[in-house]
């Protein structure tokens, strides 16, 4: 930067524009307490993935120094790395939050959900994450997404209200005017609150840079047994492994999102530290969901769909 | 974007499109995000699959935007939008809204926090209804700041002076409708060619303004707020309830056994310790001891930062309650004078009972008469209206159950806006405004 020249004073003494991530905090901030004067029962949904943890960062902050007035609720496909579910039991303890784990794999036990074909989990989160909701009776549930993900989340309002079997319907958006926020709900239904709705991919990144926020490893470069599939990188585990053709290889690799293994994919990476992740997603060509989801690319709409099916 | 650029701070701004259909709205904000690389492969991969779907030759820039089935299949845009992208100097968050009439809503809700707005014309029709019905929601909603967008110039051939035309038309509209002339931009441009958007067009050698993104990154964020009285909303009342329960390694924090914390987002005007302040409806009035967040107090804190302020004496300022500036206090009342944006299908009768929320508090609210409807096709008052339907703009006068602490909309957009809320379904009927923001305009012949 060259030197700040000395500037004239001006007449008009204003406030200085927020920095871009003070503004972003601030709105989630807000969205946090908003939830809290409003709601009886909200809960976090928190997966161990960057959003969630973001979000469990952010409501500690709206609440400071009293503890958060909520509890985590974790969806378990049981294909889940390790690192992970340890990483989201110890922040759990560390924060003294109530967890709750809906597991898929109970549902497969006793027959309520039977395995799909292809071998992926993701779809089969939406019913233990319903019938959660209702036995729980939480009325605001929070969810770290944001809307540069996808285009049907583009759409998607920050307090987004879910009829009793959970569906969105996006042509019935309360319209969503300055930071006035209507939550209001009939028994039964709650509304999906999405706090960091305006984030991008990078402002996740350099907010949890500037704050000193912990991650899984697996967000870190680190050599794994992968195979290729699709464009994806993907490891073996419970949900199976390389097919006919597909070989496995001992590669450099991080995690863009945390999701079930059987569909999440790994990018090649060396990036070990923040600011090498920070510059490989700034470089980066790809979306994270297109780089890694192979569940969004079923269909054009696939998103939108599953939305409407009560799936976040 | 650079690696290096990340490390310093960058503002945002939010900013809201408007425009007919088929202006190129979509597809502006698509050349947008595509000439600031904001689009990555997979996303382009995406519309270029579909454009040949559709059995287009050319990518079509518009389907990075339009997202949902429906929108595909009709080929519009049915709801607002938001989209990211950003410089080295700024991030945008832009609220991308629908041009067709009956959405009009929508525009209303882009343009409620937005700090500055893209209208757009097609240069072979000019300044056509649309466009005023347009710019005076945007005047309405007090959008601080206008683009003319003037697009598909490339079909018009340059036309200079058929653009000139344009500019003194929307000037005057926008003079008639209170925006000075500094606050309003008029830009030439091809969405579908690149001219003027990101980069200069060889073929406006005569215009010397900036292109569209020069100037939203150059424009100045702060809103008409910014030197507006403080105001802040009480939404939630922090009170450890011992003092182990702090994680915060904040030094700065004393015992917490009697730490009593009202947080919220400031509205408006700025807050600093030793400041008076009074706690309305009650108009109990006390010192700010404190202004702090999480990571620890703040020597002032400006609108839209989210904090928690401690007070000097010891008096209920519960969720609901208004903190404002002892020497600049919104008037308490029980009848609001208002300007009504209808939202829902179903239409406002008077004597309506509905919910209210202003702030954090939400009351209910009985609708007495309708006043003078806004034509916004002419821009002018009409008669007053049996009913306000979807999409009307008119006047009304409403009794609240509980006195609310108001500043008029014109003044301080947030403490000046609430809510009507459907007491049945939870719905969002209207935007209302307190007062008359747009007193300028003239009422009809």
């Amino acid at each position: 930067m060259t030197t700040v020249e000395e500037t004239p004073v001006t007449a008009a003494v204003t406030t200085p524009a927020l920095d871009a991530l003070d503004a972003l905090e601030s709105e989630a901030i807000h969205v946090f307490r908003e939830v809290a004067g409003e709601f009886d029962r909200p809960v976090i949904l928190f997966s161990g993935g960057k959003d969630s943890t973001l979000l469990v960062h952010l409501a500690i902050k709206a609440f400071a120094p009293a503890t958060v007035p909520f509890g985590l609720l974790h969806v378990d496909t049981g294909h889940n790395y390790p690192e992970v579910i340890e990483f989201r039991d110890r922040i759990a303890a560390q924060y003294g939050l109530r967890l709750e784990v809906a597991r898929v794999e109970d549902y497969l036990a006793d027959g309520r959900l039977v395995e799909r074909a292809d071998g992926t989990r993701n779809p089969l989160q939406t019913q233990p994450l319903l019938d959660a909701i209702a036995e729980h009776r939480f009325d605001a549930v929070f969810g770290g997404g944001r809307r540069d993900e996808e285009r049907a989340r583009a759409k998607e309002r920050i307090m987004s209200l879910r009829d009793a079997f959970g569906r969105w319907d996006p042509r019935k958006q309360r319209p969503e005017l300055w930071n006035l926020y209507n939550g209001r709900h009939a028994a039964g239904e709650h509304v999906r609150v999405f706090p960091i709705s305006n984030w991008t991919e990078l402002d996740v990144w350099r907010y949890i840079r500037r704050e000193g926020i912990e991650l899984p490893s697996i967000y870190y470069a680190h050599e794994r047994e992968v195979f290729q599939r699709d464009g994806m990188w993907l490891a073996e585990g419970p949900w199976g492994g390389a097919r006919d053709g597909e070989q496995l290889e001992r590669r450099s690799i991080r995690y863009r999102t945390v999701g079930d293994g059987s569909c999440t994919g790994a990018v090649e990476s060396t990036a070990t530290t923040l600011d090498e992740v920070i510059a490989e997603v700034t470089a980066s060509r790809l979306t994270e969901r297109g780089a890694t989801r192979a569940d969004d690319r079923l269909s054009e709409a696939a998103m939108e769909d599953r939305k409407k099916e009560g799936y976040f | 974007m650079t690696g290096t650029a990340d490390t310093t701070s960058r503002s945002l701004l939010r900013f809201a499109t408007a425009g007919s259909v088929d202006d190129g709205k979509s597809t502006l904000v698509g050349r947008l995000l595509y000439d600031t690389k904001s689009v990555l492969a997979d996303q382009i991969e995406a519309v270029e699959r579909a454009s040949v779907d559709k059995g287009m030759s050319t990518p079509d820039l518009s389907l990075l935007v339009d997202g949902l089935r429906a929108e595909r299949e009709q080929g519009i845009t049915i709801d607002v939008a938001y989209r990211y992208f950003g410089t080295p100097t700024r991030e945008f968050v832009l609220a991308d809204t629908p041009g067709h009439v009956q959405y009009t809503r929508n525009t209303v809700t882009g343009a409620s926090t937005a700090e500055l707005a893209v209208l757009l014309v097609d240069a072979r029709n000019g300044v056509v209804s649309q466009t005023r019905r347009h710019a005076a929601v945007l005047s309405l909603l007090r959008v601080p700041r206008l683009v003319l967008a003037i697009n598909k110039i490339d079909l018009i051939e340059y036309d200079q002076a058929k653009i000139a035309d344009i500019e003194r038309e929307f000037t005057e509209l926008t003079r008639s409708l209170g925006f000075t002339d500094d606050a309003v931009q008029v830009i030439p441009v091809s969405a579908l060619v690149g001219d003027n958007v990101a980069f200069r067009s060889g073929n406006t050698s005569w215009y010397t303004g900036p292109t569209l993104l020069e100037h939203l990154e150059s424009v100045p964020v702060d809103g008409p707020d910014a030197d507006a009285p403080f105001r802040m909303p009480v939404q939630y009342v922090i009170r450890p309830r011992n003092g182990a329960e702090s994680r915060s390694a904040d030094a700065s924090l004393g015992d917490l056994h009697d730490y009593r914390g009202y947080a919220g987002q400031v509205a408006s005007g700025t807050v600093r310790p030793g400041d008076e302040v009074v706690v309305l409806p009650e108009g109990h009035r006390t010192t700010v001891s404190e202004v702090r967040t999480a990571d620890g107090p703040l020597a002032a804190a400006g609108a839209g930062l989210s904090v928690t302020v401690l007070l000097a004496d010891d008096i209920d300022a519960p969720r609901g309650a208004l903190l404002a500036a002892a020497s600049d206090v919104p008037e308490v009342t029980s009848e609001i004078d208002a300007t009504l944006c209808w939202l829902a299908e179903k239409p406002l009768l008077p004597g309506a009972r509905l919910l209210l929320k202003h702030g954090t508090r939400t009351t209910q609210v009985i609708v007495g008469t309708l006043g003078s409807r806004l034509d916004t096709e002419r821009v002018s008052y009409a008669a007053a209206p049996e009913k306000l339907e979807i999409n009307d703009i008119g006047r009304v006068s409403l009794r609240v159950a509980d006195p609310l602490p108001v500043d008029s909309y014109a003044r301080v957009r947030t403490t000046g806006g609430f809510l009507l809320i459907d007491p049945p379904t939870g719905n969002t009927l209207a935007a209302g405004l307190v007062g008359d923001p747009l007193a300028a305009v003239p009422a009809a012949g």
